[in-house]
């Protein structure tokens, strides 16, 4: 068997493998480390982080659809103090690789705070901003829908960090180039997509919402082609690296959302499905490799015209 | 720890027109608690289904669950043979080490099984267990004898009055006022809540919520409680009585 290279550079980080688990599926790690050694991940996101602790929406939250689920958690997080104080000091204790913080807000300002605190945390080597979340109001994802206030949180954050700063984006727009193109000319590191798609759910005996929130994330396997996509769409028509994200579950699916354009490929949804994917992507993507005649990862980033 | 593993079922047949048993054969060394829940991937289902360990051994499991969607229905027409993926270990289950002589198990509906391995512990470090079980009507009972045969009093309340008690749980409770000092339930809401509300005693409840991975990782089955935020999945599903922020 050939050395395969599974090493890709995000924004000057070196990563052994691009494989990254996605905000909100993976805690802050503590989960994953009693069914694996996570050390096996390129890195991964840990989940949306806010100025204040946060419990999130009423339940229920979760809602299974073909192929893929609805959540409405609402950025349920023990706040940056203690994710400071509690969760990187203990994820230090069994994860040695830099690690990606998402960071979420309900204003500018919020998000600006979050990302000052969070650049003076040795660990992270990476700061995604979520400007997507789909279940709260009046945050998230109503920056990440307008060109205007994505570029302002963007140069918000990158005013108060040295930090890679990459742009975590929603779907839910009608124009997700425009988007892209105002945070990498705010001096976003890079960009991340897509978060999930507004989507909801009926309990026809009850004839009521199955979420709680009425509304909420429709992620999983089917919304792959989504995320392909805009992936594709957004590395022709941004110089920055781009992170995919949406329905990846298998390592094809890792060397597809690559050659559309990813450097680095998130895994969302799978992994609460099946708890070991990331590692068992992680595990495939050499015999993935070799099958389809790649030596070095890196070389098929975007290589689809 | 978790143990994520292919199991074989053995059996897998009705106990009422809604409930079925399935036993299933493989690794059990991960289920340390009665109370505690396996997650099951299901052929064609994005969702794993969390359903309640009845009871173990060394080398089976025992589940009691209630068709009520496409996932449950699917496994009921599973045959044995057959085999699972499953994660074990799941939950924190209930407690037995407490300060209990006579402990009181209450089980409604699909709430029940749950509390039989629960029973038989109980009774090995030799408590005297009072088992109530409810249920809607006479056909719906079941696992009555089978908590019987472990040595346990049995009192049965129906909401239609076709078998014991008439009316809930509660019910047998003031009319036939079995002796306890302490109290687990697993059963719908209302019904834990009317228990917690009719009994001065201290206990354990079981909840259910709608869960994404069972396991900690989503934030899907969140709960408030007066110690801080829970998962079902994960802190829970059994909460103490003081605790519940109902």
């Amino acid at each position: 068997m050939v050395e395969v290279d599974t090493s890709v550079n995000l924004s000057g980080l070196h990563l052994d493998n691009p494989v990254i688990p996605a905000s909100g599926t993976f805690g802050y790690g503590n989960e994953y480390k009693d069914f694996y050694d996570i050390n096996i991940l390129g890195s991964f996101s840990f989940k949306g982080t806010t100025r204040e602790p946060r419990f999130g929406n009423p339940t229920p939250r979760i809602a299974e659809c073909t192929e893929g689920m609805i959540n409405a958690v609402g950025l349920q997080n023990p706040g940056i103090d203690a994710v400071i104080a509690e969760e990187l000091p203990r994820l230090r204790t069994f994860f040695h690789k830099p690690v990606i913080a998402n960071i979420s807000g309900f204003s500018i300002e919020e998000y600006a705070y979050c990302c000052e605190r969070i650049d003076k945390e040795e660990q992270v080597g990476i700061i995604e901003v979520n400007v997507s979340c789909p279940n709260v109001r009046h945050g998230g994802m109503s920056f990440g829908t307008s060109p205007e206030a994505a570029a302002e949180v963007t140069r918000a954050v990158k005013a108060v960090t040295t930090k890679p700063v990459y742009i975590k984006l929603s779907p839910n727009v009608t124009d997700i180039v425009a988007i892209a193109r105002a945070c990498e000319e705010a001096g976003a590191d890079g960009i991340c997509l897509i978060n999930t798609l507004l989507g909801m759910r009926i309990d026809v005996r009850r004839r009521k919402p199955v979420i709680a929130n009425v509304m909420g994330g429709f992620s999983g396997a089917a919304v792959f082609p989504v995320a392909v996509r805009m992936v594709y769409q957004v590395s022709k028509a941004c110089s920055v690296p781009v992170m995919g994200c949406g329905g990846v579950r298998s390592a094809r699916d890792v060397i597809e959302m690559m050659m559309a354009g990813a450097t680095a490929v998130q895994v969302g949804a799978e992994n609460l499905r099946n708890p070991y994917a990331s590692k068992q992507i992680v595990e495939a993507l050499p015999v993935e490799m070799e099958r389809l005649g790649i030596e070095r990862l890196s070389d098929i980033i975007g290589i689809v015209g | 720890m978790y143990k994520n593993d292919i199991y074989e079922i053995r059996s897998n047949e009705p106990l009422t027109a809604t409930v079925w048993r399935m036993v299933l054969a493989g690794d059990t060394q991960w289920i340390t608690a009665p109370g505690q829940f396996v997650n099951i991937a299901l052929e064609g289902r994005y969702l794993r289904r969390p359903i309640s360990v009845c009871d173990w051994d060394a080398g089976t499991l025992t589940l009691i669950y209630k068709v009520v969607g496409d996932g449950t229905e699917q496994m009921s027409r599973m045959r044995p043979g057959e085999h699972l993926d499953l994660l074990t270990g799941l939950g924190n289950g209930f407690r037995t080490a407490v300060d209990t002589q006579r402990p009181l198990l209450v089980g409604g509906g699909v709430g029940v099984p749950p509390l039989y391995n629960l029973a038989r512990q109980l009774l090995a470090q030799g408590r005297k267990v009072t088992v109530v079980l409810g249920f809607n009507t006479a056909d719906e009972i079941f696992y009555a004898d089978e908590f019987r045969a472990l040595g346990a009093e049995v009192l049965v309340a129906t909401a239609d009055g076709s078998c014991g008690t008439r009316g809930f749980v509660t019910d047998v409770l003031t009319q036939c006022r079995p002796d306890y000092d302490y109290f687990y339930a697993c059963g719908p809401l209302p019904m834990l809540r009317a228990l917690c509300e009719a009994t001065p005693v201290s206990g354990q409840l079981s909840f259910e919520e709608r869960m994404g991975c069972g396991f900690g990782g989503c934030m899907g089955c969140s709960c408030k409680t007066k110690y801080g935020n829970k998962r079902i999945c994960k802190e829970g599903p059994v909460l103490e009585k003081e605790e519940i922020i109902w």
